[in-house]
């Protein structure tokens, strides 16, 4: 056998250095990273990217900030198996992989112009607060903003600090639920769904983006479904298992769709019809 | 360019031998009583001119059960994207298996292209050989149209009564010949041999399932919600054989290997299974496809539904091999007429 060295591969990784990390609850990790020789992920929100630590593998992370914050870029991380726990192990200076920006992100350029709807249930709010940063970094170019939040304790709440400036700015509407509230708890207590039909929509222009576990979807879409929203201006993110981010290993797939390269985030009209979706 | 020479049947194994001192050479062999594998061999009497679907199609060269994509040394925060690959030819490849090399070529330079398949391929030279009958009951190359050449070889070799003629599709395939200068340019007589040959094939190979070739997309496009998966399900043991021995099953699995030294260690690339239980699990416990008949949905709608769209082909080949290795007796041709039976009837009769 001889060996030879390729000038390209799609499993290449850039170097990565992690500028920041610190626990933003008791399960989530927070990374602020940035590529060598301060070179641009020049993502869009709603992309991710394949984090490799050497000697332990890779996986797909979802970009939490928005391409208009430039120099790093965001990750957060629940600690669930082998790899997010030795995620969780690194600390400031440390060196990462990172392969992507990978996937398909939302659709910006449609969004422009039109009322979104945010809806984002338990870790969900880690990938669409790239597409929601992204909208209030470039507030005049789109119409009413609603933003529903819902997780399962007060306690699991992420990006507290965000929130509350969300939460106070006037060009925003924002709302968050929790299952099960504590004693100092003061806002909504319900599933997100109960959010949805207290809201004023303009149905010919509003597009619903909603990212959050498989079995959020199916009755969130059959709120806004209710509330006439046209299913291709609905769109949703999958978490699939990535393995290869570049279309060919199989393991992400939807139906004949693979999860990584056409999507993530696919409009429900595309995906309805699709067994394996939802 | 002679697109067609000729070579006397008694001068194969001196022309085997004489390919064998010029590259490494891999070719059928027998390995057990209806088993065959490509190895490398030295000689022409190693090789099994007559054999059915090998156990492993060629697939296993083309893309490595195990291969390195990427090298790193963490000290020197080096990483090296890179090939390990040797120049060879591959002798007697069916049909049926240079079809599915021709699907896996579709799969990996779609974009972004995967360099390592492609330079690996690249330094391949395959050679055909033709099945003038079916190889065994399995089989259903008729049905998928693959009974008859239609490129993707350097050389394609069809036996006569007292030699082979053989089609010179590449330049590097004229080269070969040349170099080992056993081969005249074909005659009248032989193309009019392979003719007949070709016409009695066409007589021989017939749809295998009362299917027409163009209908089998709709047919699984309608067959997702039906019975016979369940029946499936019921048999299948997951044991992933099937898509192991198919020649256009590609999905695989990257791993992390590190050096006890805890400072190199490389990315690698193996088979992985769709039909293996975690195959679609994700972080947290998920399965998007527990259950068994799901899976062997997924794999059939992977041959017949899902690439008919992407690629505009089908990636079944026919060469049988799921059904000659199922422990379950799951058998692709039954699969196949127990969805038209169950689908409205006429709707897809031919």
């Amino acid at each position: 056998m001889e060996r030879s060295v390729l000038l390209k591969s799609p499993y290449l990784n850039h170097e990565g250095k992690i500028l920041e990390a610190r626990m933003l609850s008791k399960e989530e990790k927070y990374f602020k990273v940035a590529l060598k020789g301060g070179k641009l992920l020049d993502h869009e929100p709603g992309q991710f990217v394949m984090v490799a630590i050497p000697g332990v593998g890779e996986a797909p992370l979802s970009i939490s900030s928005s391409p208009t914050q430039l120099g790093y870029f965001e990750l957060v991380v629940r600690k669930v198996g082998m790899f997010t726990s030795a995620m969780h192990k690194l600390e400031e200076g440390d060196q990462i992989g990172i392969r992507g920006p990978l996937g398909i992100g939302f659709p910006v350029q449609i969004l422009e112009g039109n009322d979104l709807l945010f809806i984002a249930g338990g870790l969900g709010i880690i990938p669409l607060r790239s597409l929601i940063n992204f909208v209030i970094d470039n507030r005049r170019d789109f119409g009413e903003v609603n933003i529903l939040l819902g997780c399962k304790t007060p306690e699991n709440l992420l990006f507290g600090d965000e929130l509350e400036k969300w939460q106070k700015r006037l060009d925003v509407n924002f709302s968050c639920t929790v299952d099960r509230a504590d004693p100092e708890w003061k806002g909504n207590v319900g599933l997100i769904t109960s959010l949805i039909p207290g809201i004023n929509l303009d149905r010919q222009r509003t597009f619903a983006i909603a990212v959050g576990p498989p079995v959020m979807y199916k009755y969130v879409i059959a709120e806004l479904l209710k509330k006439d929203i046209p299913e291709r201006q609905i769109y949703v993110s999958f978490e699939r298992h990535m393995k290869c981010g570049v279309g060919h290993c199989g393991h992400c797939q939807i139906g004949g769709l693979y999860c990584c390269k056409n999507g993530p985030v696919f409009s429900y009209g595309k995906v309805k019809d699709n067994i394996e979706a939802l | 360019m002679n697109q067609y020479v000729v070579l006397q049947l008694s001068d194969f194994d001196d022309c085997i031998a004489r390919m064998a001192k010029l590259q490494m050479v891999v070719a059928p062999v027998k390995r057990g009583e209806k088993s065959f594998a490509f190895e490398e061999i030295t000689s022409g009497e190693e090789i099994s001119i007559k054999y059915i679907p090998t156990i492993l199609p060629p697939k296993k060269y083309f893309l490595p059960q195990n291969e390195t994509l990427v090298e790193y040394n963490k000290r020197y925060n080096k990483w090296e994207a890179t090939l390990y690959s040797e120049e060879f030819i591959i002798f007697g490849v069916h049909t049926c298996d240079l079809a599915g090399i021709q699907c896996l070529n579709m799969v990996f330079s779609d974009k972004p292209m995967d360099s390592n398949y492609y330079n690996r391929k690249n330094r391949i030279l395959i050679i055909g050989l033709e099945c003038t009958d079916y190889c065994d009951e399995y089989a259903s190359c008729g049905l998928m149209n693959n009974q008859n050449p239609k490129g993707g070889y350097d050389l394609f070799f069809t036996e006569l009564k007292d030699r082979f003629v053989i089609h010179v599709n590449t330049v590097q395939g004229e080269d070969l010949i040349n170099k080992i200068a056993l081969f005249k340019p074909a005659d009248k007589a032989a193309l009019e041999e392979l003719e007949e040959i070709r016409a009695k094939k066409r007589e021989i190979f017939k749809p295998e399932v009362n299917i027409g070739h163009n209908e089998l997309k709709s047919l699984f496009e309608k067959s997702f919600q039906n019975d016979v998966w369940k029946d499936i399900h019921n048999r299948c043991l997951s044991c992933a054989n099937c898509t192991n021995v198919c020649p256009t099953c590609y999905c695989y699995d990257m791993e992390d290997e590190i050096e006890l030294d805890l400072n190199q260690g490389k990315l690698i690339r193996k088979w992985d299974s769709c039909q293996s239980r975690p195959f679609a699990m994700i972080a947290g416990g998920e399965n998007f496809r527990p259950e068994r008949g799901g899976r062997q949905r997924h794999r059939y709608m992977r041959k017949f539904n899902y690439p008919y769209d992407k690629y505009n082909r089908y990636f079944c080949t026919g060469c049988g091999r799921c059904s000659r290795t199922c422990m379950a007796r799951i058998n692709l041709k039954e699969t196949i007429k127990a969805l038209i039976d169950t689908a409205k009837p006429n709707t897809f009769a031919k």
